[in-house]
């Protein structure tokens, strides 16, 4: 099957999944951030890379920090930037998705970024816009979210330098989670020798060791000597029913405390895609604390999603 | 008419007949088989040499989306599909708009199917009305209206105690209910099987236990009630193992699978093809070797084409909101001829998955070539090869996952009755 991401040359076309981009791409993207994180400590925090380009923002769920970030690095790049809530406008007259993208392709966009609640929503729409529009995945139901995953490797290659040598544990909701499934993919491609995943079984896809990870289910043992910590967003609706008990019983087991964090190495990061629930999958003392490099995580979000959309545009150029 | 086919190679499944020879048709029906009737003077006669001349197929299975959903394809659309296909006799699921579920809508249907020269229609009823699962149908009438058997089609049928009613009444007087076995609740919300492709690709999953929970709670109804089920459908590998238990027990139980779970898994689903959402859903790899086996040992007794025409409307979105089936009226003798090469079965042990044995549980006499039974039969040429692309399917439903592979044999002639209802002058 043609990875449809890439072009037959094998440049990158779309950003859809981390799942089959070769490791070349991934420190492609991560190299270019570095440059691009430069950017914003200059006095003028913009470089000419998207003039006169239209970045679609199409969310049709909804999202502050993933729509914000990338509105910054498509305006820092001096793309045009429109953002479009489809959720409150087109979906509920009763337009199909792909009429809405039609619609909005036939307005010139070069670029879709596209947030969706349902799994494979990228796909379709790149499988269906012109040859020369890019579409970007920010996030579709539970499948990926390729770009979180990006800023994530960033994030732990700015803190750990190297990948080859790590453990990592991902913890929480991986059941329905896009960030988990990038992540892992991400880390595997980037030869992380050991990935582990930590929740209960309520919360773990079926057959996920075949991504090539370990499952844990005792959240101490799982810990047990890693270097990066990655927590999972549990969502409300998951806290109470016939996936968990109560969000007490949840953090009882599968929040990260302090008292849990000392089995992992003592330089061990952590990290958390946000937003975070405080007291659900992590304490405060430890999301404010001296190993957390959360808010770094969204700092270098806006660089990682520069490096992409100025990939899509100009595969080989330099930043 | 009479008509007389020369020089073909005549396979008979329920005989397992599989020689050259010649028929001779009158009045509708085979009058001889090889020899010459004295006197006959044939008004045509099919050269059908290089050909196959077979029973016309029976399909278990086909949706001709009357009443309700004209939009998505018509009777007369999906009747000449069947026809391209070399079925001549069909059962159609009940679930239309609104469900076959009183004897005024079968035989509307009937009025509507029963032309003289088309393909057999055989309508199924609903067994509970609006396909609820609540209050149980008037089974007699539809009977006498023409319906063949009683079904939930895709609608669950989750109150134990009415399924145990719905069996009883319909063995007091003998009508087979055919049921589709997924439990309902592990069901809900899935889209795909709970595998490896499911949780890659982060699709809401069904359980294999989905099928086996169902299957165990319907075989301890069979044996409660003595009625005759026959289970739509079977998708996975330990489903398999019930039904053979079950049959080995002396169970009066029979069992069907589609064309797209013969040959196709998860895997099938790739970048999320819209055409591989199916219920119930595609299984793994080893699920589906379990299947091409168990058609093979007779475990399933029958093949059919679960023909469900969907617009492309409804399956360009993503997987999970597409609308579920598959058309497959044109595929269902390719593709039963592509497992049989496979596996190197007998033609015409193959060949009875799509003619003698549904025909037997239908319990109608088709499906067969011999002197005195209906002349329905299909001649096709077993070598030429053809590509599956909207523009070669008749059928209105363009959806089907085989879209752009090649097929190997193709129908020329399809009689019903004794009427030259489908001939393709380039095949």
């Amino acid at each position: 099957m043609l990875n449809p991401q890439l072009t037959p040359e094998g440049h990158l076309k779309h950003l859809l999944t981390i799942e089959g981009l070769p490791q070349r791409i991934l420190f492609q993207i991560l190299d270019r951030a570095v440059e691009f994180e430069a950017v914003a400590h200059q006095e003028v925090k913009k470089v000419p890379h998207l003039q006169g380009k239209s970045v679609f923002n199409l969310f049709f769920e909804a999202s502050t920090r993933t729509r914000t970030t990338f509105e910054i690095a498509a305006k820092r790049l001096s793309a045009d930037v429109i953002n479009l809530n489809i959720g409150a406008s087109s979906q509920s007259k009763g337009e199909t998705l792909l009429d809405t993208v039609d619609n909005l392709s036939a307005m010139q966009a070069d670029m879709f970024v596209v947030r969706h609640a349902e799994s494979g929503a990228s796909h379709l729409i790149a499988s269906h816009v012109g040859p020369d529009i890019h579409v970007i995945n920010a996030g579709d139901g539970r499948h990926a979210h390729p770009t979180q995953a990006l800023l994530d490797m960033y994030t732990i290659r700015h803190f750990k330098q190297r990948f080859e040598n790590l453990r990592v544990a991902i913890v929480g909701d991986v059941l329905h989670s896009r960030v988990a499934r990038s992540q892992i993919h991400a880390l595997t491609t980037l030869q992380v020798p050991e990935v582990r995943v930590i929740g209960p079984k309520t919360l773990m896809p079926p057959m996920i060791e075949r991504l090539g990870v370990q499952v844990y289910h005792d959240m101490v043992r799982g810990l047990k000597d890693v270097d990066v910590v990655i927590m999972l967003r549990l969502q409300n609706e998951r806290m109470n029913g016939a996936l968990l008990p109560s969000r007490d019983e949840y953090f009882k087991y599968y929040g990260l405390t302090p008292a849990k964090l000392v089995h992992a190495k003592p330089n061990a990061i952590v990290m958390h895609p946000g937003p975070m629930n405080r007291g659900v999958e992590i304490h405060s003392e430890v999301a404010d604390g001296m190993q957390s490099v959360i808010l770094k995580q969204v700092t270098f979000g806006i660089a990682v999603r520069m490096a992409v959309m100025s990939l899509l545009v100009h595969p080989s150029a330099k930043a | 008419m009479k008509i007389h086919i020369t020089h073909g190679r005549i396979i008979d499944p329920a005989t397992h007949r599989d020689a050259p020879g010649d028929l001779y048709i009158a009045a509708g029906k085979i009058v001889s088989l090889d020899q010459c009737p004295a006197g006959f003077t044939p008004n045509r006669v099919i050269d059908a040499r290089g050909k196959i001349v077979m029973p016309g197929l029976v399909d278990m299975a086909a949706r001709l989306r009357e009443p309700g959903y004209e939009y998505l394809a018509t009777l007369e659309s999906e009747m000449y599909a069947a026809t391209v296909g070399g079925i001549t006799s069909l059962s159609c699921p009940p679930d239309t708009d609104p469900p076959l579920d009183e004897p005024g809508l079968v035989e509307m249907l009937k009025h509507r199917a029963h032309g003289r020269e088309q393909t057999n229609v055989y309508p199924l009823g609903a067994l509970t009305q609006q396909l609820q699962g609540q209050r149980l149908t008037e089974m007699g009438e539809l009977h006498d209206a023409g319906c063949v058997a009683f079904s939930q089609a895709n609608a669950p049928l989750t109150d134990t105690q009415i399924l145990l009613r719905a069996l009883s009444y319909a063995a007091t007087f003998g009508f087979p209910v055919w049921l589709q076995p997924q439990d309902a609740h592990l069901a809900r919300d899935g889209v795909a099987h709970d595998g490896e492709v499911a949780s890659r690709l982060g699709l809401p999953a069904i359980p294999t236990c989905a099928e086996t929970i169902a299957l165990n709670t319907i075989l301890q109804l069979v044996r409660e009630t003595g009625a005759r089920v026959h289970f739509c459908r079977i998708s996975s590998s330990n489903g398999l193992d019930l039904i053979r238990k079950g049959k080995a027990e002396g169970l009066p139980i029979s069992c069907d699978i589609s064309i797209n779970h013969l040959h196709l898994s998860e895997h099938d689903i790739g970048y999320f093809n819209a055409n591989c959402r199916l219920v119930p859903p595609l299984r793994s790899l080893r699920d589906r070797d379990a299947l091409q086996q168990g058609l093979e040992d007779g475990t399933i007794d029958a093949l059919v084409s679960d023909h469900a025409p969907v617009d492309l409307d409804a399956k360009q979105l993503p997987f999970e909101a597409a609308e579920a089936g598959a058309s497959g009226l044109e595929l269902l003798l390719p593709l039963t001829l592509a497992w049989a090469r496979q596996r190197k079965i007998p033609l015409a042990q193959a060949l009875s998955r799509v003619t003698s044995a549904p025909a037997n549980i239908l319990g109608i006499g088709a499906g067969r070539i011999s002197a005195g039974s209906p002349a329905d039969l299909c001649l096709f040429d077993p070598e030429r090869e053809w590509e599956v692309t909207p523009a070669a399917l008749k059928s209105q439903g363009k959806n089907t996952p085989f879209l752009g592979l090649s097929m190997i044999g193709k129908v020329s002639h399809t009689l019903v009755g004794g009427f030259i209802i489908h001939e393709d002058a380039r095949a």
